[in-house]
């Protein structure tokens, strides 16, 4: 009697708590954010959740950023997406060619009652996520830089100084051969994400040419260019490290921070959204800007990269209202001057940015401004305002795989990125012609 | 005499009723969706699609990427087999010579079945991982220079060695089987004879395995073939450089990463051709001789 009693009891209260619940909207965030940064996704979740009782937003994890993307893509062909995905810098011409499977941002900030106010946002990130006329398409959720991170205490072992990390690339392989024949560490250098840092950004931050068509920004049709002198010079530099493990391999994205967070190597390029990882590590780390290559009007400016967020069509109104109330709640200064603070990602918004530099955070904290700086010291010119392809994430695929052969041996960097571009070229050709 | 036939004339076919709704969910229809992808050039969401003819199989065919990848598929599935089997032989043969504890040591031969291929392939990459794996640690200190991110052979080695420990048990489980029907009275013939134990071993109990391997054999490459995705998708991602990409890899890396999904449904049209093909093989000659004796 007493187990019919309570199990009749219990079916009541989750009754009672189904149409409490039904009141709420739930709105999934598809995301693909590990480790320090996942801790920032739950915690604004929870915040959000907490503050007002009409939405919920349900973060879920989808894996690798690639991963995200194509679970969303397979979501969407089966009529299931969620509100809002979190696609990273190659995928943005992969959605913004499916304009009928997505709602641009600005819109959905209108069904909510709000105004996107374009001149709020920082304006090199605002026009990376924008249709030439300037609709904002998705939210810049976490716009990172790369920038060079480097090991204090193996920089003293080495006998370098530990106050200034080498500011060009000459001077960084210099300093990666010094820490390896010292024997400070067994390797002196490696990079995260050689597509996006030692390619992409090399070419924008050195003003290099990466593709035809303003590197795609001008339309769909490009023909790269990353096998010209500029680009062969410096990988084989990178390939040359190699034989002797000066330079290590990580892998194709982020794993190579497992190098630089264990002491294996000294130094290390890779996002200003990596930094929340390396703070919890508790090592004794210096960051720098991004290295380049001396010469006249360089450095020009690095291109965004991280993630923005971009929502899918066919939901319901009420997702859409929350789904506003979500980035209008991101938006805000405190959030925004936060999420900057403790992860390393460049705030989205202007006033974000003037209350931690009236904060005193730079001052405290030097080098952080780094990326922000990086991105916004110059005006772009037509080789510095981003990389778009409607096929990126295929390209670095075909990039990793030539870079990989080059660095076990079985080619120069000369072959390896005329293959890159003849490969490449191929692949783009055949997505743009369907 | 009893006749073998229902007298009911529904009732068969409601009793294979279950058998064949799942088939046909499970594999008619999406192999006829592949058949229609096949011959269609589509965007990544589906938005829009061109009929295309035959044009996506005379693009895999001509691409030496997919010849490529064909060529890793073999050797990666003769030597997930070859040693798989004989690993599990070895252990099948010492299992029996075992007196006390037999149960146990059997069960525990069985563990590894359970893991998925996922796991499985975690399992060995946080061994032999060159950033963080505390066996890559001890290989590079002893001046091994292990880096399977680079490597491609090393790389294809440990994909190797994560397959085949992982289909140890169940080809374990069919040579303990095979050893427990051979009678001992031939063995103890050939013992009396003053056949020692290799001989005895390669004299009559292998042949006499035979059927059991051969069945294996085919059991281990369609397993290679088709069931090893989620050991290289968590070991390798096809890499360095295409040197771990199967066919069935390639499938997913154009169709899900490539986005390009007339091609990829192309390549699982040929994969289904090859199972259907291996399939009709194992009926015809393993299936008549796994039985005899």
């Amino acid at each position: 009697m007493k187990i019919v009693l309570a199990s009749a009891t219990a079916a009541t209260t989750s009754l009672l708590m189904a149409s409490s619940a039904m009141a709420v909207t739930e709105i999934q965030w598809w995301h693909a954010m590990t480790g320090a940064n996942n801790e920032v996704v739950e915690q604004l979740s929870k915040e959000f959740n907490e503050g007002q009782k009409d939405y919920k937003i349900v973060p879920v994890f989808k894996g690798s950023y690639p991963e995200t993307l194509n679970a969303g893509i397979a979501a969407f062909r089966a009529k299931q997406p969620p509100a809002i995905i979190q696609v990273f810098d190659a995928g943005s011409g992969v959605m913004m060619g499916a304009q009928g499977a997505i709602v641009p941002v600005a819109d959905v900030l209108t069904k909510g009652g709000y105004k996107f106010d374009k001149s709020q946002y920082l304006p090199g990130i605002v026009a990376y996520y924008s249709k030439p006329d300037g609709t904002m398409l998705s939210f810049p959720y976490n716009s990172s830089s790369p920038i060079l991170y480097y090991n204090k205490d193996i920089f003293q072992k080495a006998g370098l100084d530990a106050a200034n990390p080498p500011k060009t690339w000459p001077q960084v392989f210099e300093a990666a051969k010094k820490i390896k024949t010292s024997g400070a560490a067994p390797c002196g250098m490696t990079s995260t994400w050689l597509t996006w840092i030692q390619t992409e950004n090399l070419a924008a931050w050195n003003n290099v040419s990466y593709g035809s068509n303003e590197n795609g920004l001008a339309g769909v049709d490009v023909k790269l260019a990353v096998n010209s002198d500029f680009f062969v010079k410096h990988f084989q530099s990178i390939a040359d490290l190699g034989k002797d493990g000066t330079f290590r391999y990580g892998g194709r994205t982020s794993e190579a921070k497992q190098l630089f967070t264990s002491g294996e190597c000294g130094i290390m390029t890779e996002s200003s959204g990596g930094l929340g990882d390396i703070i919890k590590t508790g090592m004794n780390y210096g960051i720098g800007q991004l290295p380049y290559y001396e010469g006249a009007g360089r450095p020009q400016n690095t291109i965004p990269g991280g993630a923005s967020l971009w929502v899918f069509a066919g939901k319901s109104d009420a997702e859409y209202k929350g789904t506003a109330e979500f980035f209008n709640f991101l938006s805000q200064t405190k959030i925004q001057a936060r999420l900057h603070q403790v992860s390393g990602y460049m705030p989205v918004t202007m006033a974000a940015y003037d209350e931690t530099k009236k904060s005193g955070f730079y001052d405290k904290n030097p080098g952080r401004q780094a990326p922000l700086l990086q991105m916004m010291g110059k005006a772009p010119t037509e080789n510095s305002k981003g990389v778009r392809l409607v096929n990126l994430p295929q390209v670095r695929d075909i990039m990793n795989e030539e870079f990989e052969a080059m660095l076990a041996g079985k080619q120069d960097a000369k072959t390896a990125l005329n293959k890159v571009v003849e490969r490449g070229n191929a692949a783009i050709q055949q997505a743009i012609e369907k | 005499m009893q006749s073998v036939v229902f007298p009911n004339k529904i009732l068969p076919y409601f009793l294979v009723a279950p058998q064949i709704v799942l088939t046909v969910i499970f594999f008619f229809w999406p192999a006829s969706q592949a058949l229609y992808q096949s011959a269609m050039r589509e965007d990544p969401f589906g938005l829009q699609s061109n009929f295309v003819g035959l044009a996506n199989f005379r693009l895999i065919l001509s691409d030496e990427n997919y010849l490529h990848a064909l060529q890793v598929t073999i050797v990666f599935s003769v030597a997930t087999a070859l040693l798989s089997m004989g690993l599990a032989l070895l252990l099948a043969t010492a299992a029996d010579l075992v007196v006390r504890g037999k149960g146990f040591y059997r069960t525990m031969m069985i563990i590894p079945y359970a893991v998925a291929p996922a796991v499985a392939g975690m399992l060995w990459l946080f061994m032999f991982n060159p950033a963080m794996g505390t066996l890559a640690y001890l290989l590079r200190r002893n001046g091994i220079a292990w880096d399977p991110l680079l490597n491609g052979d090393q790389a294809m080695v440990l994909v190797v060695v994560a397959a085949a420990w992982k289909q140890i048990s169940y080809n374990f489980l069919f040579f303990v089987a095979g050893l427990q029907a051979i009678p001992k009275s031939l063995l103890e013939a050939a013992a009396i004879d003053g056949a020692r134990g290799s001989r005895r071993f390669w004299t009559i109990v292998f042949p006499l395995l035979a059927p059991t391997t051969f069945f294996l054999l085919v059991v281990n490459t369609v397993y290679a073939f088709f069931d090893t995705f989620g050991i290289i998708h968590s070991v390798t991602g096809g890499g360095p450089a295409k040197a771990t990409e199967t066919l069935v890899y390639k499938v997913y890396n154009d169709g899900f990463v490539n986005l390009n999904l007339g091609s990829s449904a192309a390549q699982s049209v040929v994969l289904m051709v090859i199972v259907i093909a291996l399939t009709a093989f194992q009926f015809r000659f393993v299936e008549r001789r796994v039985h005899y004796g």
